[in-house]
């Protein structure tokens, strides 16, 4: 193999496999020491220039991270760093005064349609450089479906007010109540950019027999959510369905629970395991009593009067081809009828530009969907850029803040005259943690304790108030214990050959067996002759040559605890522990491209 | 050493021994020795051997006398039984624990401060005595714990770290060992564990007097240019008479070698060694010969690493002493006693 080039960003930036995971590529491990310091303004303000958003992804996110954290590999379960990130939100002091200061404006004029995440990143990153921004929403408050359609218990207001204010607060004019209904005119008003971010906003319909007939009991899910969201629906049926096996079908079953929904039921087509919901998202529904009967799929519905009486579903089981891919089929068991008195329709989203004229350059694919660059987030009009659900359909706040970030880029680079293609690097700081002989800028014992769980609230009490919140998220000690579980992937085992004896000290110390000092060879040959098994080949191999007895140093990045061991028993500091924090160049003043900084 | 414990997480694909164990079973403390020490490479190389021959820990006594190398039983198979002793003196509590319990894996580990100095008469008995023991002395030319004066090893005419000319001639243990009779004799270098781990589980299964003179640099006194016992020198004047890869029932040899390359020799208790020649002219079972090869290449300056001399019908102390199979330890007091009667018949005997 080739000596592993660690120049290149990239590089440490997959060792790191939160940050490399999550779309906004969070500096995750660097927020967790912070808060393990016991500074938590800190840790929220680096949480915030990546993700915009901790107190409401604190609680609410997807969190890519998790599966993807190095822990997870070593034993049962990952660092829980979503709810770390609610820590530093929690904990954290008045943080006003760090946030950009509303600056002269440049004189450009951007227009941002819907008020959700991806729109109000770009606002954020925008605004302080002196954009004119003018976001339209539909609803009076800003924050889209973070505020219509998750639930309060989940995600208290007070949390989306703080946040969505924050941007608000630079400067940026916030026209609530206001829909936009025509693309055309929006472009006709002179804006320099448009961006859309105008969601997914339909909720996918389910046709079949019966569907008209009982139409005052069946709800479509986000609708209803948002509904429950304003206050325009108080309770529910004693007996409910929601059909559907997503968040958002897990977000409706609790919701109904807490409207007088005493026999509420999720039924899915799937399996259990292949639901779309988050495992642990299933979990706090089954926590709540809500049973989750799968491979069932509806038929029809059943009505008397007008009145919807239940749902006759199809029995089903998975059989999968020889390619492995999934298919339904009738078990041949009769068909059953659940009864009830509503229904909540949550099988998907839809995406719906009816307002976006097909003649005014932004041209659609064959399902509808605008064409979109995934880096730039352009459209075919140079003017028009598009981020969160509104680009490539539903996805989460993340993903939306990623787009808005990218989107912001591109708009901060056209109006600057520059080539959007051309993306910049990130910024990378890399410094040694050496501060002694044996001792680290950072806390290199690893703590061998299982996941902390969160605090919740007592189900009873939990049930009775939609707006009480069911988590309670970590006390100061949990956050503590559970921030000492993050391994500080980013702190990198660095190597430099022509110091090194060969003396095997750090083969010999290293409690994963990560590192072997062999013949050179082919990645599959060399895999197969490591210390120990190597089997995730999505994780590199760093190989470096130049030893003296002509082999080269092999160490497999998967499991490695960077405890720092190899460094401290290297006698020649051939091994040193290298702090690479690694930020994404966001719109600014750094992210000129190198060719003109060159210049 | 190091400020923290090392971790009990251990790769989760580690694979596993006979007994279901892995090879961080088989590990001790954290050293607290230098970094970079080669002793903790022969550490690792012990907890390596010893799990390849899936050892069951409890049937290990390790016995150590004073130095460096003598820490080093702290550092591996932190479940077996221990015995730190008086400096040089390791040999005789090995020989008195070998009488006393002869079903025991007996580890003498020792220095050449240890064994070739203070303890050279105790070295030098319990090899002609024959007995059943690997002893390992970790070899690294100087008096590590007392700032790197000259050892009883230390080449003549090698230099010390200031610079200083070593005027007295070297003991070579290996000679020494072959001369005294060991059935097993065999010489490595810490740096170099694909050659020392099989040696170590072929001297474990050896019976009789097993012996390995490891090289290992000590990186805070004798790791300069002008040492013999450096890294880079050794590295450049190893000469490697052998490999060799130990049989286990487990993990038959598969890889292919040219034809008359390999030696099978099997060993008194069936274990068996493949020995695979680099040296084409050196006969493993030739004592006299390898006892001229070692001096004639020690003249060029070369050392000469392997399996140097190995008798496969080997025996040990216990067979010249005739005691019975049960160990000594687990003989009730009238089997040890039997009486004035018994004296008598065997005074008798005598007469």
């Amino acid at each position: 193999m080739k000596p592993t080039d660690i120049s290149a960003p990239d590089y440490f930036h997959k060792v790191v496999d939160c940050q490399w995971a999550c779309p906004a590529h969070t500096p995750v491990p660097e927020y967790i020491r912070l808060i393990a310091e016991g500074r938590y303004s800190d840790a929220y303000m680096i949480n915030w220039r990546s993700n915009v958003f901790p107190g409401i992804l604190g609680r609410t996110c997807d969190r890519p991270c998790e599966p993807a954290c190095r822990r997870g590999r070593v034993e049962e379960t990952p660092v829980a760093i979503c709810r770390l990130k609610r820590v530093a939100a929690d904990f954290k002091d008045d943080v006003k005064h760090r946030m950009p200061r509303p600056s002269p404006k440049n004189g450009k004029r951007i227009a941002i349609v819907g008020g959700g995440p991806a729109s109000l990143t770009v606002a954020r990153d925008l605004a302080p450089l002196g954009y004119h921004c003018t976001v339209f929403d539909s609803d009076p408050k800003a924050g889209g479906m973070m505020r219509t359609q998750i639930p309060k218990f989940r995600l208290p207001d007070s949390v989306i007010d703080e946040e969505t204010d924050y941007i608000l607060d630079l400067g940026i004019e916030f026209k609530g109540g206001q829909r936009i209904d025509s693309l055309k005119k929006l472009l006709g008003e002179n804006y320099d950019a448009v961006f859309v971010g105008s969601g997914a906003p339909r909720g996918r319909e389910l046709e079949i027999p019966g569907r008209k007939e009982a139409a005052a009991n069946i709800h479509i899910g986000i609708d209803w959510l948002s509904s429950v969201s304003f206050g325009h629906v108080e309770k529910i049926g004693n007996r409910v369905i929601v059909l559907g096996g997503g968040n958002t079908a897990m977000d409706c079953c609790r919701t109904a629970r807490r409207l007088g929904g005493e026999d509420v039921k999720v039924i899915v087509r799937s399996g259990f395991e292949e639901m779309k919901a988050s495992p642990w998202e299933k979990e706090d529904a089954l926590h709540e009593d809500i049973p989750i009967l799968n491979f069932m799929v509806p038929n029809a519905f059943t009505h008397d009067n007008g009145k919807l009486t239940g749902v006759t579903f199809e029995k089903v089981r998975a059989e999968y081809d020889a390619k492995g891919k999934r298919n339904l089929v009738p078990s041949g068991e009769p068909d059953q009828t659940v009864e009830c008195d509503d229904v909540l329709v949550a099988v998907g989203q839809e995406n719906a530009f009816p307002w976006i004229e097909r003649d005014c350059g932004v041209e659609f694919d064959k399902w509808n969907m605008p064409k979109v660059d995934t880096t730039t987030m352009g459209s075919t009009n140079p003017k028009v850029f598009f981020g969160g659900d509104a680009a490539f359909g539903p996805k989460n706040i993340i993903w939306a803040v990623a787009h808005g970030h990218d989107a912001a880029l591109s708009i901060h680079k056209l109006l600057s005259g520059e080539d959007i293609t051309e993306r910049p690097l990130p910024e990378v700081q890399i410094s040694s943690q050496k501060m002694g002989i044996h001792e680290w800028s950072y806390d290199n014992d690893v703590s061998s304790d299982k996941r902390y769980k969160v605090p919740h609230r007592d189900k009873v009490i939990a049930l009775k108030d939609i707006r009480a919140e069911v988590e309670l998220g970590y006390d100061l000690k949990l956050a503590l214990g559970e921030a000492q579980r993050c391994l500080n992937c980013d702190i990198q085992t660095v190597f430099s050959a022509p110091l090194c004896i060969e003396c095997d000290a750090c083969v010999d110390i290293c409690p994963m067996d990560c590192i072997s000092f062999t013949e050179n060879g082919e990645e599959a040959d060399l895999r197969g002759r490591l210390k120990a098994p190597s089997p995730h080949l999505d994780q590199d191999l760093y190989v470096a040559d130049g030893l003296k007895t002509g082999r080269v140093m092999v160490k497999d990045e998967d499991v490695c605890l960077h405890c720092g061991l190899c460094a401290e028993r290297c006698p020649t500091g051939a091994w040193d522990m290298q702090k690479y924090l690694i930020d994404m160049t966001l719109a600014g003043t750094s992210c000129q491209s190198k060719a003109r900084s060159a210049a | 050493m190091t400020y923290i414990a090392k971790p009990k997480f251990q790769h989760p694909g580690l694979p596993k021994n006979d007994l279901g164990f892995t090879h961080r079973d088989y590990e001790g403390k954290v050293s607290t020795l230098c970094a970079g020490c080669g002793h903790d490479s022969i550490t690792a190389s012990i907890i390596e051997a010893c799990y390849e021959l899936s050892i069951e820990p409890h049937r290990v006594a390790k016995i150590s006398g004073i130095g460096c190398s003598s820490k080093t039983p702290d550092y591996f198979l932190g479940n077996s039984h221990g015995f730190n002793s008086v400096h040089g003196r390791m040999p005789s509590v090995l020989t008195g624990a070998n009488l006393a319990n002869r079903d025991l894996i007996y580890l003498g580990v020792s220095g050449d401060g240890d064994s070739a100095s203070i303890g050279f008469g105790q070295f030098a008995h319990s090899i002609r005595r024959g007995v059943n023991m690997t002893y390992i002395v970790e070899n690294n030319g100087v008096y590590g714990l007392t700032k790197g004066q000259f050892s009883a090893t230390a080449d003549r005419g090698s230099k010390n770290k200031r610079g200083l000319m070593n005027t007295d001639n070297a003991i070579d243990l290996v000679a020494i060992a072959l001369q005294l009779g060991a059935s097993f004799v065999a010489r490595s270098f810490s740096g170099d564990k694909t050659q020392l781990v099989p040696l170590i589980a072929a001297a474990i299964q050896h019976k009789g007097a097993a012996f390995i003179d490891v090289i290992s640099p000590c990186v805070a006194f004798n790791n300069h240019a002008g040492s013999t016992k450096s890294f880079d020198y050794v590295r450049e004047h190893n000469d490697a008479v052998n490999r060799l890869d130990v049989i286990t029932g487990r993990d038959p040899i598969t890889v292919d070698y040219a034809p008359g390359t390999v030696q099978v020799v099997e060993q008194h208790d069936g274990s068996k060694i493949a020995l695979r020649k680099i040296d084409a002219d050196y006969d493993p079972h030739d004592r006299v010969g390898a006892m001229t090869f070692l001096q004639k290449h020690a003249a060029k300056g070369q050392i000469v690493t392997g399996l140097l001399y190995v008798d496969p019908d080997s025996d040990d102390l216990h067979a010249h002493l005739n005691t019975v199979e049960t160990p000594l330890n687990q003989l009730g007091e009238k089997a040890l006693c039997p009486g004035s009667a018994a004296l008598d018949k065997i005074n008798a005997s005598l007469r």
